[in-house]
């Protein structure tokens, strides 16, 4: 294969790996945000953490080969765009790591206070990076201040530019929404009502933040003139798939709402990366200095190679992933009695 | 501050801490999957506690070596982007395929042992946790091979339009010799510690006497036999290393001996006391000969001294200090070596006593065992730590300088944040990890079932 070709299949597989991550992650980093809300007692508490799991460690998986992915085919991106975006990083970091270890240690004694402890620990490990996350995608949607070295020259306030804001709240409302959806189809009982009554108001809120989202947008980054007015059918389906999930959260089509915001939170990340393509990372201070999907890759030679591997594996993984997802796909009950310990 | 130093800090803290989970992870997953495939076979009851009750602290461990792992995978990038961008066409390539093949397999299946003991057919169940142990015992690897070519750069070569390191031939970095090296060599000391982990419990348990005698006997006979075998095998591993040292990085193997002028026959420093710069020496104790044998099997040959290679690395890349920090490359390896020799023997009683049924006379002796279950981490963490710092000032042995591949953009102010932040958070995960493994390890096998009231009062999964 050409060199273009193997620099667009990366860039195409880095995206699908965000787009994964996002998708599975995002109602994930949802339940971990609504579990002190929507669980009340200890066992529906469970029951909302069991919803995710057998699956958040697999799901995290995605973020960590699109890191691994970027630093392979274009290690250029991955070197500018991890110094550059370094406190937003650090704090992701350490909301991950508090995350994964609240997971497992909170139901390891019965002490409340040590549970309320890691209840709220897998709240703020889920909000930070479902925040940050948001803020970074729509400064790299917006391009941010690269010298002529490939050197990120601001610094964590750059970031926090009403775009990125903007993003950052968008996310973390998309991810309540698809996680409270989530929550919805995947509990018995109170909880469900529960997740379904502010997966209402949550709607209201995407619907808002996504319109201000598209308006700011087409001031704040070069979609027009790179896409047209009419930005073509991967956005205009995100946002029918917003505008959809409404209705079926009213029917309680849970399987479709959550279809619906699946599609919003692919679609939408999808477009992020349209945006930028192809570049990686779009620099403010001059286009020039803009890295690319040419001048930031690895050699054709790593690129074959990688994508060999990647040709081989990737569908073995998403088999036994999605596979699991089969073994547990029923629903889950907070009835103590029913609960195994 | 200095960012270069910071940075270092920073890798160093967080990388030593990863690693005093990482090990456990990969040793004690086959010491699992061995017990459990026991169960399935035999049906044993004694076989499915062992399996719960080591398998309740495999998890616990599990989950701090994965938090921390994130971070190893991002900070390449973040404090090293001079490093990521000269090596990233090489060294991207093993970090990739260790999260698609490595990671994917233990998370997920992890997740399934877990979650779904009821849910799926016993074999599979069981076959889950072998993967999970494979899983992370092949990230390992891929980390190792990352590794081996910053100690030992292999099928690259340097672009010469960008400057940089380009792969030429995959195999011959996957096929590097230093990386399986390393590979035999760690996961020989994850069985190690994992064996010392189940010694020191089992006879914690034995010493008091507890009512589940036979789980902790046939635990603790178990790990004598598989440590035993481990430590032998660390200890050859360690051994080809040497001679491999004195090829690919004299200079790591003459600073670990603070051996200042080239010897022939060399002799082997069991403890020098002095300023280790071989000009004020208070008191030594070497013998002859032995340093010659461990690095070419033979008692007569050259070893050369930090003097002589100083002098070569100075005509080949120019004026510079190319001599590691010689206190910690000399004492973490007499550190690692010791702990190991007293692994040895501890190994041999713990032996004896499962051999010779659990003499009386001998029973008192066990109280001291949980105190062993120190020795594999200091070994393992000073392992790493000569294994990196004897490569100084290199961050890639003879192409890249550590002061050379910081990140440029990052001030001392915004590293110093991070390095505290980590630090602090580190420090309380340690403090609720300790407790949770203390708790879980002397409650015994009854918590860890699934009828347990005190530890999950409503816990994990459910019956539909």
């Amino acid at each position: 294969m050409s060199y273009e070709v193997l620099q667009t299949i990366w860039f195409v597989l880095i995206a699908i790996l965000w787009i994964g991550f996002f998708f599975l992650e995002g109602f994930d980093f949802g339940v971990g945000m609504l579990l002190p809300f929507l669980g009340k007692k200890d066992e529906e508490r469970r029951a909302i953490i069991n919803t995710i799991g057998p699956h958040w460690d697999g799901n995290e998986v995605w973020l960590l080969t699109a890191g691994g992915a970027t630093f392979a085919a274009f290690p250029q991106w991955y070197a500018t765009l991890f110094s550059g975006f370094y406190p937003a990083l650090f704090l992701l970091l350490v909301g991950l790591i508090l995350r994964g270890v609240a997971f497992e240690f909170r139901s390891k004694d019965a002490n409340p206070k040590w549970r309320t402890l890691w209840d709220w620990a897998i709240f703020v490990g889920s909000f930070l990076p479902a925040l940050l996350l948001g803020v970074a995608f729509a400064n790299l949607a917006r391009g941010v201040p690269i010298d002529n070295t490939m050197t990120y020259t601001g610094n964590l306030l750059t970031l926090l530019n009403p775009y990125g804001l903007l993003g950052g709240l968008m996310t973390v409302a998309a991810f309540l929404l698809h996680g409270a959806i989530f929550i919805a189809m995947k509990v018995e009982g109170d909880i469900s009502e529960r997740a379904t009554a502010f997966a209402r108001k949550a709607w209201i809120v995407v619907v808002v933040l996504s319109v201000l989202m598209v308006v700011a947008t087409y001031f704040y980054t070069d979609l027009v003139e790179r896409l047209g007015i009419n930005p073509g059918i991967i956005p205009l389906a995100g946002i029918a798939a917003i505008l959809l999930s409404g209705l079926f959260i009213h029917r309680k089509r849970y399987g479709w709402a959550f279809g619906m915001t699946s599609l919003m939170v692919v679609l939408t990340v999808a477009t992020a990366f349209l945006i930028m393509f192809p570049r990686v990372m779009i620099s403010t201070t001059d286009p020039a200095f803009s890295l690319t999907i040419s001048n930031a890759s690895s050699s054709q030679y790593t690129l074959t190679v990688m994508t060999i591997v990647a040709a081989i594996f990737t569908p073995i993984v998403l088999i036994y992933q999605g596979w699991t997802y089969w073994i547990f796909r029923k629903r889950i009950t907070a009835d103590p009695k029913k609960l195994i310990y | 501050m200095d960012p270069v130093l910071l940075s270092r800090w920073q890798f160093a803290i967080t990388t030593v801490y990863h690693f005093f989970f990482v090990p456990l992870t990969l040793g004690l997953g086959w010491f699992v999957a061995i017990m459990q495939t026991r169960y399935y076979r035999t049906g044993d009851e004694t076989y499915r506690k062992m399996t719960k009750f080591w398998g309740k602290l495999f998890l616990i461990n599990f989950a701090m070596g994965v938090v921390t792992g994130i971070v190893q995978e991002f900070q390449f990038g973040m404090n090293w982007s001079e490093y990521s961008r000269y090596v990233g066409d090489i060294f991207g390539a093993p970090l990739a395929i260790e999260a698609l093949l490595a990671f994917f397999l233990e998370s997920t299946f992890l997740g399934l042992w877990i979650f779904g003991e009821n849910k799926v057919p016993k074999g599979v169940h069981l076959a889950s946790i072998w993967l999970v142990a494979i899983g992370s015992n092949l990230s390992a690897l891929w980390i190792l091979i990352a590794n081996g070519w910053m100690q030992h750069p292999v099928g690259f070569e340097i672009n010469a339009v960008t400057g940089r390191a380009q792969l030429v031939d995959f195999f011959a970095l996957i096929g590097s010799p230093k990386a399986w090296l390393f590979f035999w060599h760690t996961i020989s000391s994850g069985l190690v510690t994992a064996a010392f982990f189940v010694l020191g419990i089992s006879a914690w348990h034995l010493f008091r006497k507890n009512k589940d005698e036979r789980v902790f006997k046939v635990s603790f006979q178990m790990a004598a036999i598989i440590g035993m075998i481990a430590l032998v095998s660390v200890g050859l591993a360690g051994h080809t290393q040497g001679q491999e040292l004195v090829t690919n990085q004299p200079m790591k193997m003459a600073s670990i001996e603070a051996l200042w002028e080239t010897e022939q026959p060399a002799s082997f420093s069991i403890i020098t006391i002095g300023d280790l710069t071989g000009k004020n020496l208070v008191w030594e104790w070497r013998v002859p000969k032995l340093l010659s044998f461990i690095a070419c099997n033979n008692f007569d040959c050259e070893v050369r001294g930090v003097n002589d290679i100083q002098a070569e690395y100075e005509q080949q890349y120019g004026p510079g200090d190319y001599v590691p920090l010689m206190v910690i490359t000399y004492w973490t390896f007499r550190l690692m070596f010791g702990a190991g020799i007293i692994m040895f023997l501890v190994a041999l009683f713990a032996l004896f006593l499962t051999f010779r049924n659990w003499p009386n006379k001998a029973m008192k002796w066990l109280k001291w065992m949980p105190l062993m279950i120190a020795l594999p981490y200091i070994a393992n963490s000073t392992g790493w730590i000569l294994t990196e710092t004897g490569r100084q000032p290199w961050i890639v042995q003879g192409l890249l300088k550590v002061e050379d591949a910081v990140s440029p953009n990052l001030g001392a102010g915004t590293i110093l944040m991070s390095l505290i932040g980590f630090t602090v958070v580190y420090a309380a995960l340690m403090v609720a990890d300790l407790y949770l493994l203390t708790k879980y390890a002397k409650a015994g096998p009854d918590a860890a079932l699934k009828e347990s009231v005190d530890v999950a009062p409503t816990l994990v999964g459910t019956e539909n």
